[in-house]
C-alpha cells in the first residue's frame, strides 16, 4: 500500500493509479468545477492520466463562485 | 498628514495598534482601493474598509437593489430596493465615514474600461460572483502590475487569496475559466449569507495589512473554508511558469471577455418573460 496526501489527509491506496482516477475514488462530482495541484504544481487537464507516486500530495482546487447571483 | 482630534478618536484603537500606530493609520488614509462588485462580499469589504478611514473607495457595480439580495448584501437595505448598487454603497460609506472619498461607476467591468478604472487604485478587490470577470480581474491586474484579493463564495464555501506582483496568479491555480455548463445554476446553488460576512472581512483585512505593511499577505497560499464543519484550510501554491498570463510564454497579453455563464443567459431569459 502506498501512503499519499489528499486535501491535507492521508489516504492509502494500491499502486499504480492515474490522477483521473484518484478523481472517481474521491467522489470528486464534478471534475471540470475542480484544478489539481500535484505536490503543489498545477496540473493540465491533459496530464490527467499522470501515475501517483508513493507520498506525493494531492490538492484538489475548487472553482468558488458562479450562480448565486 | 495630520489628524484632527476627532479622527485620532475615531482611529484610537488602530492607533493602539503597536504594529499600526500614527504611521499606519496615515497609509490607511492615503490608500485607495477598487472594489468590483457591490454584492455579498463588496458590502463587508467595503464597510470595513470605510469605518477603517481607507482614503479613497472606488466601487463598480452596473446592477440596482434586488430584495433578494439584502440575504447576504449588508450595505444595502429594504428602502434600497430597485435603487443602482453603487448609489446604495455610497450612501452607506458616507453615513459610516465621512472622511472616505467614495468613486462610483455604475457599469459593468469588462475589458473596455478595465485598464482606465483600476490605473488610478492601488489595490483591487474581487467581489465579483462569476467566472469571466474573475478572469478578467486577474488578467488586468497582472497586466497592469496590480494587486489583488480574490474571493469567491458557493452554498457553504469560501476561497480567497491575495496576489502581488511576482507572486501566483488566479490562472497559476486555475488555468481558464471552467465550461459553462459545469457552473452551477442561481436554482442549484444558494449561499448561506454570513459566508459573505467571513470571507468579505478576510480580504478587508488582507487590505488593511497590504497598506500597513503588517503580518503576511495571502500570497502564494489559497485559504478555503467549509462553514459546515469550520474546518480552515491554506494551500500552498506557487507561481506556474506555465502560466497563461504571468508565465515564461504568456498567451493571455489582451483582455478576454468570457462568454457569459449558463446562470447568466438562464436568469436573462427568466427576466425576459
Ligand atoms: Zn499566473
Amino acid at each position: 500500500m502506498a501512503k499519499i496526501k489528499v486535501n491535507g489527509e492521508v489516504q492509502e491506496l494500491k499502486l499504480p493509479i492515474t490522477l483521473s482516477e484518484l478523481l472517481i475514488l474521491n467522489q470528486v462530482a464534478q471534475p471540470d468545477m475542480v484544478s489539481i495541484q500535484l505536490n503543489g504544481e498545477f496540473v493540465y487537464q491533459e496530464d490527467y492520466a499522470t501515475i501517483i507516486n508513493d507520498g506525493d500530495e494531492i490538492d484538489f482546487l475548487y472553482f468558488m463562485g458562479g450562480g448565486s447571483k | 498628514m495630520d489628524f484632527t482630534e476627532d479622527q485620532i478618536t475615531r482611529y484610537s484603537r488602530h492607533i493602539l495598534l503597536q504594529d499600526v500606530g500614527v504611521e499606519g493609520q496615515e497609509k490607511i488614509k492615503a490608500g485607495k482601493v477598487l472594489i468590483i462588485g457591490a454584492g455579498g462580499l463588496g458590502a463587508p469589504v467595503a464597510f470595513y474598509l470605510a469605518a477603517a478611514g481607507l482614503g479613497t473607495i472606488g466601487i463598480i457595480d452596473g446592477d440596482v437593489v434586488d430584495l433578494s439580495n439584502l440575504q447576504r448584501q449588508i450595505i444595502h437595505f429594504t428602502a434600497d430596493v430597485n435603487k443602482p448598487k453603487v448609489l446604495s454603497a455610497k450612501e452607506k460609506i458616507n453615513q459610516l465615514n465621512p472622511d472616505v472619498k467614495v468613486n462610483i461607476y455604475q457599469e459593468l467591468f469588462t475589458s473596455e474600461n478595465a485598464f482606465d478604472i483600476i490605473t488610478d487604485y492601488d489595490f483591487i478587490v474581487d467581489g465579483t460572483d462569476n467566472f469571466p470577470v474573475k478572469f478578467l480581474i486577474n488578467d488586468a491586474c497582472v497586466l497592469a502590475g496590480k494587486p489583488f484579493s480574490h474571493g469567491g463564495i458557493l452554498r457553504f464555501e469560501g476561497q480567497t487569496f491575495t496576489h502581488t506582483p511576482g507572486n501566483a496568479c488566479y490562472r497559476c491555480l486555475f488555468n481558464s475559466p471552467p465550461p459553462p455548463n459545469a457552473v452551477p445554476t442561481c436554482s442549484q446553488a444558494g449561499v448561506l449569507g454570513a459566508i459573505a460576512g467571513m470571507l468579505g472581512t478576510i480580504q478587508a483585512a488582507e487590505v488593511l495589512k497590504y497598506f500597513t505593511g503588517v503580518g503576511e499577505l495571502l500570497t502564494n497560499r489559497l485559504l478555503s473554508f467549509n462553514a459546515k464543519t469550520m474546518d480552515f484550510r491554506t494551500i500552498r501554491t506557487k507561481r506556474s511558469g506555465r502560466c497563461p498570463v504571468c508565465g515564461e510564454h504568456p498567451t493571455v497579453t489582451t483582455l478576454i471577455d468570457y462568454e457569459q455563464t449558463a446562470c447568466d443567459l438562464a436568469s436573462h431569459r427568466k427576466d425576459k418573460r
